[in-house]
């Protein structure tokens, strides 16, 4: 009997959660001392560039954030059902669209960073 | 021992003459060890014959009083008024339609709880008659909890899900089945994997977590659902995977 | 004697208002969006390092610092941490059980682990970026 497709999708979801929760504190962190104006040494240009250049940090970076992409898309998905919004197909096919195209373009810039 | 005067706040409901439910008041003197049964007890024993409730083994083992006390699901027999405020709102299990007073239509659960295929499933022989079929205390304890069940419809009452979509299958039935799946006697994984395979199945569940809140036995069915969307998730990657089997 | 039952719909909308739990469940629910924002972000420093030029990601950097973005940042993380990490770590025992022997492994054993494995994961980003 074929599962509910819904099961690949919460495996997307439960795998991107544990990423995210994990790493996003520090993430967020990193990004407030960035807005505080103490850029750490490791994102400055040449370092974050020659760490995404790198397999290693290509493999990182493309698991951390579409993983997450798909975490947001389905949590998302039932909080809309949890508001009251009925129509599950079309919210569930328009935020699983946005996280396939957010990890395409996550894959393309990988790419492109030499 | 000293009594305490407690008012009730009760929903009542007679299909024969209201349209719609209402509340009535009654003041119960209640002995310090009692249940909020027992206040019920008394409500219709001196006050009031015309209230109707469900209630027999009054120790936590039928599942028979359910009752929302406060806005909680629980087991009247096991809610004591030494616990509660001297103001109690008891109406009957949310997400149910009421049948009469604090009685609730529990049709629906019970054909539910029917399709988790709540039996031993073999697909092969068991051991000869004159021979026991022999399980270890460990094996045992993999599904114990999950036996702990008194069908008392709490986690339906407690579920938002369930109440937004009555087609979920719900807490108590996915507990069932995931007793049954976790029994080493039992050979019927596959086949009560239309309860993983279903859209209403396993993943109407957003593990809001309040069914295990109000579990009166401890049976943790959201433990329980939770390992199913583990094993279900996991079995349709595989799927997809080259060489998997649909 | 006829039989009408009652029905008590759940309103649709407000449902999660109805108690404390309920509550809980929606501000950890929507720490979604925060996981959406901050995907975003990261998408958008990806395109800025993809531009291959130290001016590119400087201006990208440029336009992250602003009191506005610290306010942000430092309130999400303080949400994010009570209502995403902790709750996910509080909840992850549930789906994986683990029995040696006759005795089940200790929910708050698991719950300590995956502190355990935050703290050293943090730290080892923290060093890696050079914060510390």
């Amino acid at each position: 009997m074929t599962i509910a497709r819904k099961a690949g999708v919460w495996g997307l979801f439960a795998a991107g959660g544990t990423v995210s929760a994990f790493l996003f504190p520090a993430v967020i962190a990193l990004f407030l001392l960035v807005a505080a104006g103490r850029v750490p040494p490791g994102l400055r240009f040449e370092n974050l560039h020659a760490f995404a250049a790198g397999w290693v940090g290509k493999c990182l970076l493309f698991v951390v954030i579409s993983l997450s992409l798909w975490h947001a898309a389905h949590r998302l998905r039932v909080v809309f059902h949890d508001f009251g919004v009925r129509q599950d197909k079309a919210v569930a096919n328009a935020v699983y669209l946005v996280a396939a195209v957010g990890t395409a373009m996550t894959a393309f810039y990988l790419f492109s960073i030499a | 021992m000293s009594t305490r005067e407690l008012q009730l706040e009760v929903l009542r409901y007679d299909p024969e003459q209201d349209s719609e439910p209402h509340f009535q008041s009654y003041t119960v003197p209640c002995r310090e060890d009692w249940a909020i049964l027992d206040a019920l007890n008394y409500v219709k024993e001196n006050l009031d014959t015309t209230l109707s409730y469900r209630w027999s083994c009054h120790m936590m083992v039928c599942g028979s009083c359910g009752m929302m006390v406060n806005g909680e699901p629980s087991l009247t027999c096991k809610t004591f008024v030494r616990d509660l405020p001297d103001r109690v709102r008891i109406e009957p299990l949310a997400h149910f339609p009421i049948e009469r007073d604090l009685v609730v239509v529990l049709d629906d659960v019970m054909e539910k709880l029917q399709r988790a295929q709540p039996w031993i499933i073999r697909h092969d022989d068991p051991p000869p008659a004159d021979q026991e079929h022999i399980q270890s205390r460990a094996a045992l304890y993999k599904f114990k909890q999950y036996t702990m069940c008194v069908n008392c419809m709490c986690c339906y009452a407690a579920c938002p899900q369930y109440g937004l979509d009555p087609s979920f299958i719900g807490p108590a039935a996915l507990a069932l089945a995931h007793r049954y799946n976790r029994d080493s006697r039992d050979q019927g994984k596959a086949d009560r994997l239309d309860i993983l395979a279903d859209y209403h199945g396993v993943w109407d569940c957003s593990f809001v977590g309040a069914c295990s809140e109000v579990c009166p036995k401890s049976v943790d069915p959201a433990a329980a659902i939770q390992q199913m969307k583990v094993d279900g998730a996991i079995e349709w990657w595989k799927q997809k995977l080259p060489g998997g089997k649909r | 004697m006829s039989r009408q039952p009652f029905v008590r719909p759940l309103p649709k909308a407000s449902w999660y208002f109805g108690n404390a739990r309920y509550r809980r469940y929606m501000l950890r629910e929507v720490t979604c969006l925060l996981v959406g924002f901050y995907c975003f972000l990261m998408l958008w420093a990806l395109a800025a390092l993809a531009g291959g030029s130290a001016e590119r990601w400087d201006a990208f950097l440029a336009s992250q610092q602003n009191t506005a973005m610290l306010v942000v940042h430092a309130a999400a993380l303080v949400y994010y941490l009570v209502y995403m990490t902790f709750d996910w770590f509080k909840l992850a025992p549930k789906a994986m059980p683990f029995q040696l022997g006759e005795k089940k492994l200790p929910d708050r054993i698991i719950v300590i682990a995956h502190y355990a494995a935050w703290a050293i994961v943090t730290l080892s980003i923290f060093w890696l970026a050079g914060v510390l």
